[in-house]
């Protein structure tokens, strides 16, 4: 092992490895990447529910007169449009055209928000964060290493998070509230990573092994199970959901990765945006493009694309999808121009199977109302 | 199902089935539960001739692919078509419906230099204590 770094671990570690955790290092965190199986995870979680230990991810507090004037700055997304009890997904440009991250903002109240981070990028954007709030009224903490997270998805979720918290049902999609969970302050999103409906629990280090424990014990009947890192990236992969680090980074912007409706562009100013108009204006030279094999075989990350012959790209994600029973994938290819039926091939162990343009998501939930 | 006593294994987690010169081929208990969820499953066709060590066929789970290597050499005299149809076979049955192909072997005696079971569990043991830190 080559890390600089002692690995980290969440506060569910020795839970995880009671129920028989396979753990690995997800950037320099000990998490298990499955219990049973990934296709039994995966399978759970698209038909009643999987519960995923998610307290890598890190969490943001703006506080202040200025908190949605300093938000509107660093994000694409039109934060003004979230009021109390609201969360909306974003994009954090950089100045060169990159993403520094994609996060999930909630507005507690008036001047109030949550802003849920990606893991190996905490620092990062909390760095970015504070030189960006210079001369604003805006409080920042980073309360990443005091809050664990829970995710419950798939179509049961509702049943066993009403167990735990009944008013959660009544929050819409990406709604968010805070609620008290044995004494502790704590937060819900009706939120998630899977393509299902679900909820995200943002609760106190202290306290997350008893939710964890409570969601299992209640979940039995509805038949949640706990899910590893790998059906979490199968469910993501089918959902169409960016992994940042593999497929958005500092040199891919929001409109290469297919995402423009994140970006509005009629909200004022904001960090990059020169760059955003730019190239809504003049399009893209690549862009991220999914794919779906045609015969037998599981592509992978860093896998070429050819298109009439010629390497076109190669694939950032990609997997076997269990929902679909074939290869998928996407990758930022050099004909953004490419619609979906149109024929390509990936090179796999040296061979090239063909493959096919497909619209994203690959799957999109019986469960789950489109658009949502 | 084929009683693991009766098998001789490869460090890389091969084994082989051998009466006479008919060999019968496929990947361990321990293989199967490291790999994880085998989706897919691409045996060397009849007829190919491979050599003892040779990578000679792809097992794909959800998370990786694994070369098979051939413990012994020989010829392909059949791959598995059940295995082809229904990979998860080689995690339900590694011993038995889930073996990968049958092969002729040229040099029987090469088997020889592969571990019986009481030598690959020494093996999997020694590799345990050596992964962990």
């Amino acid at each position: 092992m080559t890390t600089t770094t002692a690995p980290r671990r969440t506060a569910l570690y020795e839970s995880h490895k009671l129920l028989g955790g396979k753990i690995v290092d997800f950037h320099g965190w000990e998490l298990p990447v499955q219990f049973e199986s990934i296709l039994r995870e995966h399978e759970a979680t698209r038909t009643l529910c999987g519960l995923f230990d998610v307290s890598h991810m890190g969490q943001v507090f703006a506080t202040g007169p200025d908190a949605l004037a300093f938000l509107q700055k660093v994000n694409a997304n039109d934060i003004s449009k979230i009021g109390p009890g609201k969360a909306i997904y974003s994009h954090l440009p950089n100045e060169r055209g990159g993403v520094v991250d994609d996060v999930i903002v909630s507005c507690l109240a008036k001047g109030r928000y949550l802003v849920v981070v990606n893991a190996a990028t905490a620092d990062k954007d909390f760095a970015w964060f504070e030189k960006n709030a210079r001369g604003l009224k805006v409080e920042l903490e980073n309360k990443s290493d005091f809050y664990g997270m829970v995710a419950v998805q798939g179509p049961n979720a509702v049943e066993v998070v009403k167990l735990i918290e009944p008013k959660a049902l009544a929050l819409p999609r990406f709604g968010a509230m805070e609620f008290v969970f044995h004494d502790h302050p704590s937060f819900i999103t009706r939120t998630g990573y899977t393509g299902e409906d679900g909820f995200e629990f943002i609760v106190p280090n202290e306290i997350v092994v008893r939710l964890w424990e409570d969601l299992l014990a209640q979940g039995r009947s509805f038949g949640a199970r706990p899910c590893g890192l790998g059906a979490r990236d199968t469910l993501r992969l089918e959902a169409g959901y960016l992994l940042y680090g593999q497929d958005i980074d500092d040199e891919h912007s929001t409109y290469e990765a297919n995402y423009g409706w994140v970006v509005k562009l009629d909200k004022g100013e904001f960090i990059g945006k020169h760059l955003l108009v730019k190239q809504k204006k003049d399009g893209v030279n690549r862009k991220l493009i999914g794919v779906k094999l045609l015969e037998r075989g599981v592509p992978r990350p860093g896998a070429s694309v050819l298109f009439e012959g010629r390497e076109t790209g190669s694939l950032c994600s990609a997997t076997y999808s269990p929902s679909l029973a074939c290869g998928i994938g996407v990758g930022y290819l050099d004909r953004p121009d490419l619609a979906p039926g149109a024929r390509v091939s990936i090179v796999l162990h040296g061979r090239e199977i063909p493959a096919e343009v497909v619209k994203v998501p690959f799957y999109q939930s019986p469960h789950l109302k489109k658009g949502a | 199902m084929f009683d693991p006593k009766s098998l001789k294994f490869m460090k890389s987690h091969e084994w082989l089935r051998l009466e006479g010169d008919a060999g019968v081929v496929g990947i361990s208990d321990h293989a199967q539960k490291e790999i994880t969820d085998v989706v897919f499953v691409e045996p060397p066709k009849a007829g190919r001739k491979i050599k003892q060590g040779e990578a000679c066929c792809v097992v794909e789970s959800v998370k990786a692919a694994f070369d098979i290597y051939a413990p012994v050499s020989g010829e392909i005299v059949e791959a598995n078509a059940e295995a082809v149809k229904d990979p998860a076979l080689l995690n339900r049955e590694p011993y038995g419906k889930g073996w990968l192909f049958k092969i002729k072997a040229t040099a029987p005696g090469e088997a020889a230099k592969l571990m019986d079971n009481a030598a690959y569990e020494q093996f999997l043991l020694a590799e345990a204590a050596h992964g962990s830190h």
